[in-house]
């Protein structure tokens, strides 16, 4: 347990007399680690929307589909060689996402805090998605994130501090997980920064991705919940089983040209050449280029909207 | 945050002009690096992992410390110049004596501080063995390694680059040897062909931890020595064993896929099952793409003109060093195109 120290004890003082002038000013000029009395505290329990990247999210993304990523060719070439049946082994059945990815899940979320009796100090938050149990530490404390040759874990080592109204959450030691869940990889060299904004019952999750290895550019997007009081955070058993009776050590890969590349172009009808993604393909002027470049013949039957 | 990568790098420095994977690659190492590393400033980094084990970062390859009631056992022993450091690491965890040091291969970023970490320590002996040989039985650190550990240590046919109180004092023909030491079961796990033709795992049952020498690293595709009877083949099936081996951590019913057994590689960071299965898949995708390619006839000109790394390469590759992506990739060639048995050599 931390000791009170007397720097404490006037910061405790002084927000108590901002707060009594005005709460949302207060919470603003809340040094790093305090409690955040505004009502922009992020804790409780809230439920996912989809109105945003609904096909990407939950039915998935389309094999090729790598729209909008500024991914490099590297990580292009991990989507082409990437098999589906990857996920079927026994060993990545129940692997979660990581958490620069895990808020796009089909979860609810509890956010709450860990507070210093003492001093009444936030040391930490804490995140639970349903999804896998994915279960975050984001430090409040000020202290050093883990020397390079730590472990990384799927959620990472995670500090926070607060920047006006938003958490400000920077990750690293993640472990390799998705940019998007067709095979585009994210290196577990990346680092992710986070922001968390509550706007009344609404909680807007940016998170933005740095990774040397397989992005161009950093990549954002956005996530969005509603506060739900009745949120249940149910569990999330997973237990490997051999689903497929192949030979010990067998990698699911598409060792040669994956055939499947042109149907998700052909099918929306969009150029083959902008499916390949890249950060050009990220901006609103890509569009007057897509219209120059030729298509493929729509298929015969076309598959109905999921 | 400290960087590590730096011991790495000398350590495979020392390794190559030590060893060398022949002359013309220690000539290459030493046009593409210059003057002999300066350890001077070198540290050597502690970090607790979990039982009774440590691992030290900084000294050439990662060196895994046991420490409990009955001593000290060390699982490889760094680079020669930084033994000093290491021991000064070791002395900080416990002031028992060093019992065993167990080697994982041969090369010099694994095995250079075996003789001065040796004498450092002292083995359990007395009884017969003393009255058979002497009391001086006593008066080093018993270091174990494979049988060909020791015969390429002593080999008459090279250049004697290894002095001989670095040699293994106790050997292993089996595919398993098995010891009981502060108070938990280890198991050396021989991996053949692998790295090199002397690999050796160990594992701590109850710690949970792997010490997997250069089978697994996480900072490189795997150097694969065919002079001394490498194989991709066997580092994949070594990365397999490692898989087979651990298991992840879970929760109220749900396997969570991480933690758990702990695996420290030969070089980079501390590891789980599931860093070691990204690996695994990593290896065994370029060694299917490269098959293919043998399948279809091409030559290794071809083979590495269609670069079959080229999405890990960011990650993993080099194009200068002393392993090369274009080093890896002849490697893993040469060792599919080999009839059964004649990969490797003397």
């Amino acid at each position: 347990m931390r000791g009170t120290t007397p720097g404490k004890v006037l910061g405790i003082l002084a927000l108590l007399i901002l707060g009594a002038g005005g709460g949302r000013r207060a919470a603003a000029q809340a040094p790093p680690g305090w409690a955040n009395s505004s009502g922009e505290d992020p804790s409780g329990t809230w439920a996912p929307r989809f109105d945003e990247d609904w096909e990407e999210r939950i039915p998935g993304p389309e094999i090729g589909d790598y729209l909008g990523l500024p991914i490099n060719d590297a990580a292009r070439l991990r989507g082409d060689a990437w098999d589906a049946a990857l996920v079927e082994l026994p060993e990545n059945q129940c692997r979660m996402h990581g958490s620069d990815y895990g808020w796009r899940g089909p979860s609810n979320l509890h956010i709450w805090q860990d507070v210093d009796r003492a001093t009444q100090t936030v040391i930490a938050y804490h995140t639970h998605l349903s999804a896998y149990g994915a279960e975050q530490t984001i430090w409040m404390d000020g202290r050093p994130h883990p020397p390079d040759y730590a472990l990384h874990t799927w959620q990472g080592f995670s500090t926070g501090e607060w920047e006006g109204d938003q958490l400000v959450i920077t990750t690293t030691h993640l472990k390799e997980n998705w940019i998007r869940r067709n095979g585009i990889p994210r290196s577990d060299l990346a680092t992710a920064r986070v922001h968390l904004m509550k706007h009344g019952d609404y909680l807007t999750v940016a998170v933005i991705v740095y990774d040397p290895i397989y992005l161009t550019e950093p990549f954002i997007r956005t996530t969005d919940f509603v506060y739900n009081p009745q949120a249940q955070m149910a569990p999330w058993p997973c237990e490997p089983v051999d689903e497929v009776d192949r030979p010990a050590g067998q990698v699911p890969s598409h060792v040669g040209a994956n055939p499947f590349l042109d149907e998700f172009p052909a099918r929306y009808g969009i150029p083959p050449e902008a499916a390949r993604g890249g950060a050009e393909t990220m901006y609103p002027e890509y569009q007057l280029k897509m219209k120059q470049m030729k298509l493929l013949p729509r298929p015969a039957k076309v598959v109905p909207n999921r | 945050m400290r960087q590590v990568p730096r011991g790495s790098i000398w350590g495979l420095v020392a390794l190559a002009l030590c060893v060398g994977f022949g002359k013309a690659r220690a000539q290459q190492v030493s046009r593409s690096v210059g003057a002999a590393p300066d350890y001077s400033q070198a540290e050597v980094h502690i970090l607790p992992v979990q039982g009774n084990i440590y691992m030290l970062v900084g000294a050439g390859g990662n060196i895994t410390v046991q420490a409990g009631n009955d001593g000290v056992l060390l699982v490889d022993t760094g680079v020669a110049p930084m033994s000093e450091k290491v021991l000064a690491a070791i002395r900080s965890i416990s002031s028992r004596p060093i019992r065993y040091i167990i080697n994982t291969h041969i090369h010099p970023d694994h095995t250079g501080g075996n003789e001065a970490i040796a004498k450092a320590g002292m083995t359990i002996a007395g009884g017969n063995v003393v009255g058979d040989i002497g009391a001086s039985a006593g008066n080093q650190a018993q270091v174990i390694a494979f049988q060909t550990v020791l015969d390429r240590m002593s080999s008459s046919n090279g250049p004697q680059a290894f002095p001989q109180a670095a040699w293994p004092t106790e050997t292993y023909t089996t595919p398993e040897r098995k010891m009981f030491f502060d108070g938990e079961g280890i198991q050396i796990i021989h991996i053949p062909t692998a790295h090199t033709d002397g690999d050796s795992m160990v594992f701590f049952r109850r710690s949970d931890v792997i010490s997997t020498g250069d089978i697994f690293v996480t900072n490189r595709y795997p150097i694969i020595d065919l002079e001394r009877g490498g194989n991709i083949q066997g580092v994949i099936a070594g990365l397999n064993r490692i898989i087979d081996i651990a298991i992840p951590e879970g929760i109220a019913g749900a396997d969570l896929q991480e933690g758990g057994t702990m695996v420290i590689p030969g070089h980079g960071r501390l590891c789980d099952v599931a860093d070691v299965v990204f690996y695994q898949e990593m290896v065994t995708i370029i060694r299917d793409r490269i098959q293919d390619m043998i399948n279809k006839g091409m030559t290794l000109e071809q083979v590495k003109a269609a670069k079959p790394t080229r999405d890990y390469d960011p990650r993993y590759g080099a194009t200068s060093g002393i392993w090369t992506t274009d080093m890896f990739v002849e490697a893993v060639y040469k060792g599919l195109a080999a009839k059964p048995g004649a990969a490797g050599g003397n």
